[in-house]
């Protein structure tokens, strides 16, 4: 019983400072790990490979892995319940003052500089992905292994997916799954 | 179809189709939230990312909590909260119960691959996509060029970024657009 307190009072304190996405988790699940005999700092990275390999929030994905390793099955319950709960909190106070104040001068003024920078902090995520998907950087030396640096299958595969989503816009995961059998025959 | 069933197998589709973490799930919820249900704008949505990002939790899932919200209160954030966590729950536990690292097999490696690039793909679509609603004048143009750049070559905190942005609006829109009606 106190393991399943415990786990639940560690992720609920991850969940309220965790603040900007599912790595962000990472550093206070490090902490969890020193203090706690559930897992140690290797069994994490293996998590995290995991989480970030199958579909859904990896920040959800670890705390998941993470409580099972701890409790099992209801471990695995309790530490995600425990991640999600601070956050509905907020978000649920959030969501009533917006509904309230969303026709309000000074509210539309904050999103009007908002959107934009959104917009562009989604591009950069795009750009990191994009960095690890069609360019080897680990080879890139200087000038003369220009070559070196561009994964041409990668990139094709990309201008095919880009022209065949601007011309049938299908479904997202249409193109996902494209993308995944065709990684396989590339050997991407 | 039932509004609360739908905002549960939404949420949970969109959970469990998306890979890489919340900026990945963006051309998925364009498509399901804004196209398909009309929950809400693509402007609504993007402000839902800024305040996603600036709270504590995992972005994708406090979206998933404000649109829950907007449209049938508490209960309906906690249904599509829980159906966004649900995939996650399943697999990952079918996962550790049974493999110790699905990661270790090649072909795994392969896909992903693949799945990274059509990532790429979706979300330079949905860029474009918002471009068109959110840059409205030369100020928004900049705020975009500052962000991607900074976020790239000067690795800010996103929490900085959504300060700064926030704070550059409400000087252009009302501190500095009331002088210039009173001149």
């Amino acid at each position: 019983m106190t393991t399943y307190l415990l786990l639940f009072a560690e992720f609920f304190k991850t969940g309220l400072f965790a603040v900007g996405g599912g790595l962000a988790t990472l550093p206070f699940l490090y902490d969890i790990a020193d203090k706690y005999p559930w897992f140690d700092r290797a069994m994490l990275l293996d998590m995290v490979a995991v989480a970030e390999s199958t579909p859904g929030p990896i920040g959800i994905n670890t705390a998941t892995y993470a409580g099972f390793h701890a409790g099992g099955i209801l471990g695995g319950f309790v530490a995600t319940f425990g991640l999600v709960l601070p956050s509905y909190i907020v978000i649920v106070i959030i969501a009533q003052v917006l509904a309230k104040f969303s026709k309000n001068p000074i509210v539309l003024s904050v999103f009007y500089g908002l959107r934009p920078a959104v917009t562009g902090m989604i591009a950069a995520a795009g750009y990191s992905v994009a960095k690890v998907a069609m360019l080897h950087t680990e080879n890139f030396t200087g000038l003369s292994s220009l070559a070196g640096l561009f994964n041409l299958p990668a990139l094709l595969l990309f201008a095919v997916l880009y022209f065949l989503y601007v011309k049938f816009k299908k479904h997202p995961i249409v193109y996902i799954a494209g993308g995944a059998i065709a990684g396989i025959l590339l050997k991407l | 179809m039932n509004i609360w069933f739908d905002l549960y197998w939404t949420f949970f589709c969109i959970g469990g189709l998306t890979f890489g973490g919340g900026y990945a799930m963006l051309p998925m919820l364009e498509r399901e939230i804004v196209e398909r249900h009309h929950w809400s704008t693509s402007e609504e949505l993007l402000d839902y990312y800024a305040v996603g990002q600036c709270t504590p939790g995992i972005i994708a899932v406090n979206v998933a909590t404000i649109i829950g919200y907007q449209q049938k209160g508490l209960r309906g954030a906690a249904l599509s909260t829980f159906g966004v966590v649900s995939p996650s729950l399943i697999i990952i536990l079918i996962i550790a119960g049974l493999l110790k690292n699905i990661s270790q097999f090649e072909v795994v490696g392969h896909a992903f691959g693949g799945i990274r690039v059509a990532v790429c793909v979706l979300i330079l679509a949905a860029v474009f996509k918002l471009m068109k609603t959110s840059i409205k004048d030369k100020l928004g143009a900049v705020l975009f060029a500052a962000a991607f750049l900074g976020m790239i070559f000067l690795d800010l905190s996103p929490i900085f970024v959504v300060l700064v942005s926030a704070l550059v609006g409400y000087l252009a829109k009302m501190v500095f657009a009331k002088e210039g009606k009173n001149e």
